[in-house]
Formats: structure tokens, C-alpha cells, sequence
């Protein structure tokens, strides 16, 4: 049973590095493969690993091919995987299955046709030999002699401190990560201040048409904005102030409101509440109208919106803020006051 | 002795591209000096074990990722600008979006192959980290993180850390509706840590949300930064394995002062070589074929809109759910708020995790007091506290996980949400613990079953009928190979109880924590099954021989005793006696 094919013998005497550039041959039974005994399966095997090689050349021809051949925006139907790019598949397939197949053909190769008999080598002491260690520690010593920093003891202590403080720079110039904008407010005003101001029209988001309460039936959510958001994205270019603003108005049957965050906020049981999230800010805009509740997607915190937006389950810890509504003199909808408190995510400073 | 000379004596006739890669190799040599390291490390010894290929997987598809990623580089526009869109995805056509998700777009629609590599982007990014995840599970259980590989366990804790980074910040490019989405939830974590975060967001982000400035200071931190840092740690995590020699599991002819296995010239670089192409091939296959991050569906990042039932990529998915199931606790103090539903699940319980997972092989070689090197892999049976802490953490780790799709599983299994977080909320604190002890019974009663076969060999299913009119099942010897498997366990005692004052009448000043010690020690080892002694085994050996007239290999040792001494504990067949002996003179501290 025990058969070893490299080697008869395998004391480390015989099998000196010196001789093979080998390593002892482990000693455990081997059983020979069949491309170990038989010549026609060890042809048979250079065959196959050579095809591989082979079919991973044309492969890439193939990618070549394809690259050129095929319209970038046609789609082909593979079941399981559905209507795809054809381009895709047909450039993923062809480089895929020729770096695979190099892949494969270099094990077949290992597997079939070089040695599959374990070989034995030495762990060697990790830790360093007592000499080596000695001269590092007189090394050590003789440097930290001949530098006199054990000595010098106001250098040594005037250096510590430059070493600490020089980092400080560095840091310093982080401050400007973020220019605060003219008037320096500071970060919490900026999160507590939005758009909203007495007598801002109420907008849709994304038309940016003034709302009528007519317009809102019974049950029904729209997403709002201010009016002057369009005005303001285009001087700042950016998103911050659509971010903060974000409203819905949800309208239920007045007799239905158990309670606001002020007296008389609705406008004939129409509300309007900060459509961010007081978790960690996803918008929210999954009404249920039967119960009232307002379902963020994030993590799924529910407000009660025909009670003071407050919560009734998950994760958030603050209720929804209301905004105050009523109409102008046009009979569109318009904030009678801002937001009372910020709106959002919570932060360190809110209170 | 000169390399010309050694050329000159080479007898085997050498091939062109040989002479020219001799050529090369006298003249790098020449200047550093590379033969001597390549002298030794062309015949260095690997050891073979499926589970090796993991932190394999984990470089090669790493290496996919740089590759994958130059090239996007080479397309994508890390801007916030808005821009019309205009290029050839219909849906899309005529809206304002930022430039990051227009040109995201472009490489989807317009660049050829661009969508195969954004994919193959994606995919490899998601493979590395998978692989990552069970590499570091195989180091676990198999106790490879002991003496001398603490350093590289560290190193495996700093490596995963920076792959969920570099995988969030690539995830937050495209800046389409859902990974802003993901973005606004990491700027409300950050806001959360009390007193720094308000301005560290500002800091952040350059303004409020979601500003101009964050896509392209994320792009240097993904392209630059967190892979530079992954490639530096990655060096040097390999050249600890390569100078402290890669570990085995054990078998015959396996000590812990030796390594078995293939060369690396030529078999295990024919292997790993071809395995790079392998996992190179089947991440572009994948990313042929399926499709991932379709952004084009999700629309530009604005912050009014979300989409529902949407899901950060797995690797987020356990502290999306701990953000999920988290009872909505937080408090205000002197003016201030504390966020704790978000302080504790983002930001305190993932630092606890990463923090006792870096610490975990001090904590055991603490416990144990067990300052051997190891070489040869536990099995995870033979350490079933270890096991059982493993298991522990994954089933929290998994339990959150669910978390994080509570919503799908909700509406797949017509569940509410409620029901699912109130079973979620206490079933991370039942359920590991439970599978702590399953999982340690499961692995004593493995121990148990170890102990019978070398004391009673395994039952063979034939009964026989002996003279006197007896039935016996006859048992047989295990094989060789299992023997030395088995025999690989090594006991550890638990450490004695201190002494409160000692003989002489003088306090213990580390009472307290040399008890802890003990206890954590007894906790650990206190219900070990030992091993058969050596002479128990020979015995048992003798009594099958003789009960079942068998053909028992070890009935040959005469020494097994001396042997089993000699090779830290590990059998070997009959032939194999003389050369691992002398191979291991010397050498013996089992
Ligand atoms: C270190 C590990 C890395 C991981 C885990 C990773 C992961 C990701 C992921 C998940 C994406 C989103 C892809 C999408 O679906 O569009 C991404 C995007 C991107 N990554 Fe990486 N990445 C890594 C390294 C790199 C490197 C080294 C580079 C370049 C040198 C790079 C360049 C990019 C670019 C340019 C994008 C944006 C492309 C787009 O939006 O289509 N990444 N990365
Ligand atoms: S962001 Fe709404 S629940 Fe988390």
C-alpha cells in the first residue's frame, strides 16, 4: 500500500537539499494516479490542460468579436436571468470563460501531471538566537549611551513636546472641511432653520404649483415644498435647503385629529408635517389613510399623524414637527409660522 | 561562488527562454542579491486544505477590485454638479441629476464593457468581503489566531474594518436614490455621538445635507486612501504568513514542528496561480450574467425622495438591522440630547464587536495561560468553549442580519413588522447564548465519540457469534489517517484556584483576578473530555486484536509510546517511524 513515487529512500541523509531541491518526502501511504502509471492517461491529461489554454485563446477572439459586432443597446432574453443586455453578457461571458479556463487548465495541470506526493519541511524557532538578541540590546544600549538622550534631560523633554505638538497643524487646517456660510451661524442653526416662514406658499414638489385645500381629498398625501426652493437651489447649487423643507400635507376628517402640536394648526383637517425622518433623515412618504400612520421605509418607524405626528412604533425617538398651515388671500395653502422645532435627525445641541 | 560558474555546471541543457530567464536572474542577483531568497523560497512547503482557499479568494477578488476600479476611474466624474442628462437611457432622458450619477450612467449605457466592469466591480467587492468574513470564521474555530499569528489576527480585525469602509464609500458613488439614502443615514449616525458629531458632520459633508463636496472627498478616501491602507496591510498580513509558515490541520505525519505539503515551485504556484484566474473568471461571469446596483431604476439622489423595501448591500445589513429593532430610547441632559437608539446600535455595538474580536486571542491565551507556539489547527470539537463563542457571534450577527430585512421578511411571510422587532429585540439576547450551549454539548459529545473510537475502534455493523453463543458487534481499529487526527488533541487543564493566603500567612494581593482566571479557565476547560493516555490506547489496541482477531497496523508499534512523545502527540503508520524522529530531533515542547 505504501508507495512513494519520489525517492526510494527518504531519510533527510539521502534527499539533501544539496542533491534535488527537495524536501524530504512526507511519509504517508501515496497511492499513484492513474497518469502516475499510464502513459496514454498522462497524454491524455497534457491533451486536455493544452485544450484549455487553447479554448481561452479563442475565447478572447471571441470578446473581440463581440466588442464590435454586437449593437450596445440590443437585449436578449436568458431565462432565470431575464431580458439583459446582450452586449453584456456576450463581453462577460467570452472574457470570463477565457480567464477561467487559465485558470482551470493550470490546476488540471498541477492536479494531473506534476507531483502529488507531500513533502516534509522543518518549522524553524521563531524567536531570535540568544547572540542576536544581545547585540540588539547592547546596540540599543551603546546608542542610547553615546546619544546621551537618557542624559540630556531637557532635550529629551523639549523634544517630547515637539513631537506632540507638530501634529497640530495638521489637524488645525481640517477646520475649514467645512467654510461656514456669511453671518457665521452655527451648525444647530442651521439644522433648526429651514425655508418656512409665515405666509410661505405651499408648493408641489416637483411642478412647483401652489395648492388649493380643494385640491387634497379626504385620505389623500401630497409632497411639498416651498415656494421659493426653486429660486434658492439655483443660487446655492445645491440640495440642503429641499433637504430641510421637505413637507406632506395629509388631509383627514377634522372630527378624526385627536391632537396637534398647537391649537389650530390644520386647515380644515388638512396637515402638514416635515417629511424627514426624525430617526436618521430618510423622507417619508408611506401614509396608511385608514389608521393614519406615516411608516418610514429606513427602518420602518411608524408616526401617528392625526396625533401630534407622534410615535407609535420603532426606532425614531422624536415625533414628526408639524408645520402650522392656513390659506392666503389667493386661497392657496401657506405656513403661518416656521417649523417650532427643528426637523431631522437629532444632534448634540438640539435640547 | 560566482553565478557564472554554477551556470557553467548546470548539466541540464537549458532552453532559450530558460538561458534568458537565467540571464535575468544573474543579473537582478547581481544587483540584490534575489537568489539567495529565491534559493529558499522556491521549494518552501504549503500545506493543502480547502479551507485555505478563503484568504485566497479574499486576495484574488481584492485584486479584481483594483483592477476593475482603475478602469472606472477612467470614466467616472466624482462631481455633484447637476447636469442634464442626456445619453442614451431613455427613462432618464432630460432630468437634472448630479454629474457622479450621470457618468455612472454613461459607463452603464454608452461605454462598451462599461457595465461589465462596474458589475465585475461590484461583484468581486462583494465576493472579497464575503470571503473575508469566512476566512476569518476558519481562523476562529480552528484556533489559528494563537501564538505566533496574534499579530496577523490583528491585522485580519484592521483588514475586515477597511473592506466594509471601502465597500460603503464605492457603494456611495453612483449617488443614486439609494445610496444617498445610505449616506443621510450615515450623517444622521454621525450627528448622534454626542458633543463632536454636529460639527464633525458639518466637517464632513463641507454643509448640510447632502452639500457639494461629499461625492468627491469620498472618491479620494475609496480610491486612494482605504485601498492604499488594504494593500499595506495586505503586504505585510502575507509576509507573516510567509515567515511564520502557514499552519495545518492535523494528519499523519503532521507535527507542530514541521509543514506538509507541495512546493511552491511548481505545484502550489500552478495552483494558487491558477486559482487567481479561476475566481478572476467566475467574478467577470457574474458579472456578465447578473445583473447588481441597477441604478438606472433607482433615479438621482435627491433627499425628498426614497424608495421603499430598499436595502444597503449585505455587508451593511447587520447595523442597518441593530438601527432597526433598537427600542427608541434617548435622553436630554442640561440642554443636550443623546441619542442613544442610534449611539448604541451604529456606533457603541459595532466598536464592541470590532474591539473584542481584536482582542479575543489575548483574552484566551489570558485564560489559559498557554504560551506554546501552534502550529497544528485545533479542531473545533477540541476547543468547544472557542466553538461555542464562534457560534455565539454569529447567531447575534445573523439575528440582526434578519433585522435588517424585517421589512421583506414581513411582507414575504405575512408577518407585522412589530411582531418581528419584539422577537428580534429579545432574541438577541436568547437566542446566542442558547446556541453557546448547543453548540459546546455538540462538541463534547463529538469528543466523546473521538475517545470511544480509539479506545473501542468504530462499530463495523458485523455481529458475530462467538463459541460460547455470545453475540458481539465486532469493532474495528481506525485508520491511520484518524488516528492521527484524533490523537492531534492536546488537553489543557484547567488553571487551579488561588490560594487566599498563602502558607507563610501572607495575603494574595491578586486574588480577585487570579480566581476570575481560574474560573474563566475552569468555563473553558473544566468539562474537556480528555484523551486516552498513550498505554489506554495500546491496551484498547491489543483487546480489539485479540476480541475480534483484526488486522490492527498499530499492533506494530512497540514504541508507540516514545513516537506519540516524539510527534507532539500524533501518530503515525508503522513506516513513517525513523524519519519524522530524526527529522524532529530535538524539537519537542508538546
Ligand atoms: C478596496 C476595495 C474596494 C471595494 C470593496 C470597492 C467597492 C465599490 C463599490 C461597491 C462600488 C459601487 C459600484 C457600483 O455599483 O456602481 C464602487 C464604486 C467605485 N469604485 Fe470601488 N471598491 C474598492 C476599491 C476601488 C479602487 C482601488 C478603485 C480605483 C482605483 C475604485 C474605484 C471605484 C470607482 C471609480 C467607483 C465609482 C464607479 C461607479 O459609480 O460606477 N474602487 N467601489
Ligand atoms: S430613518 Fe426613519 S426610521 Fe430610520
Amino acid at each position: 500500500m505504501t508507495d512513494i513515487s519520489t525517492g526510494s529512500g527518504h531519510g533527510p541523509s539521502e534527499n539533501t537539499p544539496a542533491k534535488l531541491g527537495y524536501s524530504p518526502v512526507a511519509d504517508i501511504p501515496h497511492r499513484p494516479r492513474v497518469a502516475d502509471t499510464d502513459p496514454r492517461a498522462a497524454r491524455r491529461a497534457e491533451r486536455q490542460v493544452a485544450s484549455m489554454f487553447m479554448l481561452s485563446m479563442f475565447f478572447v477572439v471571441l470578446f473581440v468579436v463581440a466588442f464590435i459586432a454586437i449593437d450596445k443597446y440590443a437585449t436578449v432574453y436568458i431565462p432565470v436571468f431575464g431580458a439583459v443586455g446582450a452586449m453584456n453578457v456576450a463581453l462577460g461571458f467570452t472574457m470570463g470563460v477565457a480567464i477561467f479556463l487559465i485558470g482551470a487548465g493550470a490546476i488540471q495541470w498541477a492536479k494531473k501531471l506534476m507531483p502529488d506526493v507531500e513533502v516534509v519541511q522543518l518549522r524553524h524557532d521563531l524567536v531570535s538566537p540568544t547572540e542576536a538578541t544581545n547585540e540588539a540590546a547592547a546596540n540599543y544600549e551603546r546608542g542610547k549611551e553615546e546619544s546621551g538622550f537618557a542624559r540630556f534631560k531637557i532635550i529629551r523633554r523639549t523634544l517630547i513636546g515637539a513631537m506632540v505638538l507638530f501634529p497640530i497643524p495638521l489637524v488645525v487646517m481640517l477646520r475649514d472641511l467645512w467654510i461656514s456660510p456669511p453671518g457665521n451661524p452655527s451648525p444647530s442653526t442651521l439644522l433648526t432653520t429651514t425655508l418656512w416662514e409665515d405666509g410661505t406658499r405651499v408648493v408641489t414638489d416637483a411642478t412647483y404649483l401652489p395648492i388649493r385645500p380643494e385640491d387634497i381629498p379626504v385620505g389623500g398625501l401630497v409632497s411639498a415644498a416651498p415656494a421659493d426652493l426653486p429660486e434658492v437651489q439655483e443660487a446655492e447649487h445645491n440640495l440642503n435647503a429641499r433637504g430641510k423643507a421637505a413637507i406632506i400635507l395629509v388631509r383627514m376628517d377634522p372630527a378624526e385629529i385627536l391632537s396637534q402640536q398647537g391649537d389650530g394648526w390644520d386647515y380644515q383637517g388638512i396637515l402638514a408635517y416635515s417629511k424627514i425622518c426624525t430617526h436618521v433623515g430618510c423622507p417619508i412618504a408611506l401614509y396608511e389613510q385608514r389608521t393614519h400612520h406615516l411608516l418610514c421605509p429606513c427602518h420602518q418607524s411608524t408616526f401617528d399623524l392625526s396625533d401630534s405626528g407622534n410615535v407609535i412604533f420603532g426606532p425614531a425617538a422624536r415625533r414628526m414637527p408639524q408645520l402650522p398651515i392656513g390659506v392666503d388671500a389667493e386661497g392657496f395653502i401657506v405656513a403661518k409660522a416656521p417649523f417650532a422645532e427643528p426637523v431631522g435627525p437629532s444632534f448634540w445641541e438640539r435640547g | 561562488m560566482s553565478t557564472t560558474n554554477s551556470a557553467a555546471a548546470n548539466p541540464i541543457p537549458a532552453s532559450p527562454i530558460e538561458a534568458a530567464g537565467g540571464g535575468v536572474a544573474t543579473y537582478v542577483d547581481q544587483r540584490v542579491g534575489s537568489n539567495k531568497f529565491l534559493g529558499r523560497t522556491l521549494g518552501k512547503v504549503f500545506p493543502d486544505h480547502w479551507s485555505f482557499m478563503l484568504g485566497e479568494i479574499a486576495l484574488y477578488s481584492f485584486l479584481v477590485v483594483l483592477l476593475s476600479g482603475v478602469y472606472l476611474t477612467l470614466f467616472y466624474k466624482p462631481s455633484m454638479v447637476e447636469v442634464i442628462y442626456n445619453g442614451s437611457y431613455v427613462p432618464l432622458k432630460g432630468i437634472e441629476m448630479s454629474e457622479a450619477y450621470a457618468s455612472t450612467l454613461d459607463i452603464s449605457f454608452d461605454v462598451r464593457g462599461g457595465l461589465l466592469i462596474r458589475q465585475m466591480h461590484h461583484w468581486s467587492a462583494l465576493i472579497f468581503i464575503a470571503a473575508i468574513a469566512v476566512h476569518m470564521f476558519r481562523v476562529f474555530f480552528t484556533g489559528a489566531f494563537r501564538k505566533p499569528r496574534e499579530f496577523n489576527w490583528i491585522l485580519g480585525v484592521g483588514l475586515a474594518t477597511l473592506a466594509l469602509a471601502a465597500g460603503f464609500s464605492g457603494y456611495s458613488l453612483p449617488d443614486d436614490l439609494l445610496s444617498g439614502t445610505g449616506l443621510q443615514i450615515a450623517r444622521g449616525i454621525v450627528q448622534s455621538i454626542p458633543i463632536v458629531g454636529t460639527w464633525g458632520a458639518f466637517l464632513l459633508f463641507g454643509s448640510e445635507f447632502p452639500g457639494t463636496d461629499f461625492i468627491s472627498r469620498l472618491y479620494g478616501i475609496h480610491i486612494l486612501l482605504v485601498p492604499g491602507l488594504i494593500l499595506a496591510l495586505v503586504s505585510v498580513h502575507l509576509m507573516l504568513v510567509w515567515t511564520q509558515k502557514h499552519t495545518q490541520f492535523p494528519g499523519p505525519g503532521r507535527t507542530n514542528n514541521n509543514v506538509v505539503g507541495y512546493p511552491l515551485m511548481p505545484v502550489y504556484m500552478a495552483k494558487a496561480g491558477g486559482f487567481f484566474f479561476i475566481v478572476f473568471g467566475i467574478c467577470t461571469l457574474i458579472a456578465g450574467l447578473v445583473t447588481i446596483n441597477p441604478i438606472w431604476l433607482f433615479g438621482p439622489y435627491t433627499p425628498d425622495q426614497v424608495s421603499a423595501g430598499s436595502q444597503p448591500d449585505w455587508y451593511i445589513g447587520w447595523l442597518d438591522g441593530a438601527l432597526r429593532i433598537m427600542p427608541n430610547l434617548e435622553s436630554y441632559l442640561f440642554g443636550y440630547t443623546i441619542s442613544w437608539n442610534i449611539l448604541i446600535p451604529a456606533v457603541i455595538m459595532p466598536g464592541i464587536v470590532f474591539t473584542a474580536l481584536a482582542f479575543y486571542p489575548f483574552l484566551e491565551a489570558w485564560i489559559t495561560g498557554d504560551k506554546r507556539e501552534h502550529h497544528l489547527l485545533d479542531r473545533p470539537r477540541n476547543n468547544p468553549t472557542r466553538t461555542g463563542i464562534g457560534v455565539m457571534a454569529i447567531t447575534f450577527y445573523g439575528l440582526l442580519w434578519i433585522g435588517g430585512g424585517n421589512d421583506i421578511i414581513a411582507t414575504s411571510f405575512n408577518l407585522t413588522i412589530n411582531s418581528i422587532t419584539w422577537f428580534l429585540r429579545i432574541a438577541v439576547f436568547v437566542l446566542p447564548p442558547i446556541a453557546f450551549l448547543v453548540t459546546k454539548r455538540i462538541c463534547l459529545a463529538l469528543q466523546r465519540r473521538d475517545r470511544d473510537k480509539l479506545l473501542h475502534g468504530y462499530e463495523t455493523g458485523r455481529v458475530l457469534r462467538l463459541p460460547h453463543g455470545e453475540f458481539i458487534e465486532v469493532h474495528e481499529t481506525i485508520n491511520y489517517k484518524e488516528m492521527a487526527v484524533i490523537t492531534s488533541k492536546s488537553d489543557i487543564a484547567p488553571l487551579p484556584a488561588p490560594v487566599k493566603v498563602d502558607a507563610d500567612g501572607v495575603a494574595n494581593r491578586k486574588y480577585w483576578i487570579q480566581s476570575l482566571r481560574a474560573k474563566l479557565s475552569n468555563f473553558f476547560y473544566a468539562d474537556n473530555i480528555s484523551k486516552p493516555t498513550a498505554a489506554e490506547i495500546e491496551a484498547a489496541q491489543h483487546h480489539l486484536d485479540h476480541g475480534a482477531a483484526l488486522e490492527a497496523p498499530l499492533h506494530a508499534y512497540e514504541d508507540a509510546d516514545e513516537i506519540r512523545n516524539a510527534h507532539g502527540g500524533v501518530l503515525h503508520h508503522p513506516g513513517m517511524a525513523n524519519t519524522n524522529a530524526e527529522q524532529l530531533a530535538g524539537r519537542s515542547d508538546r
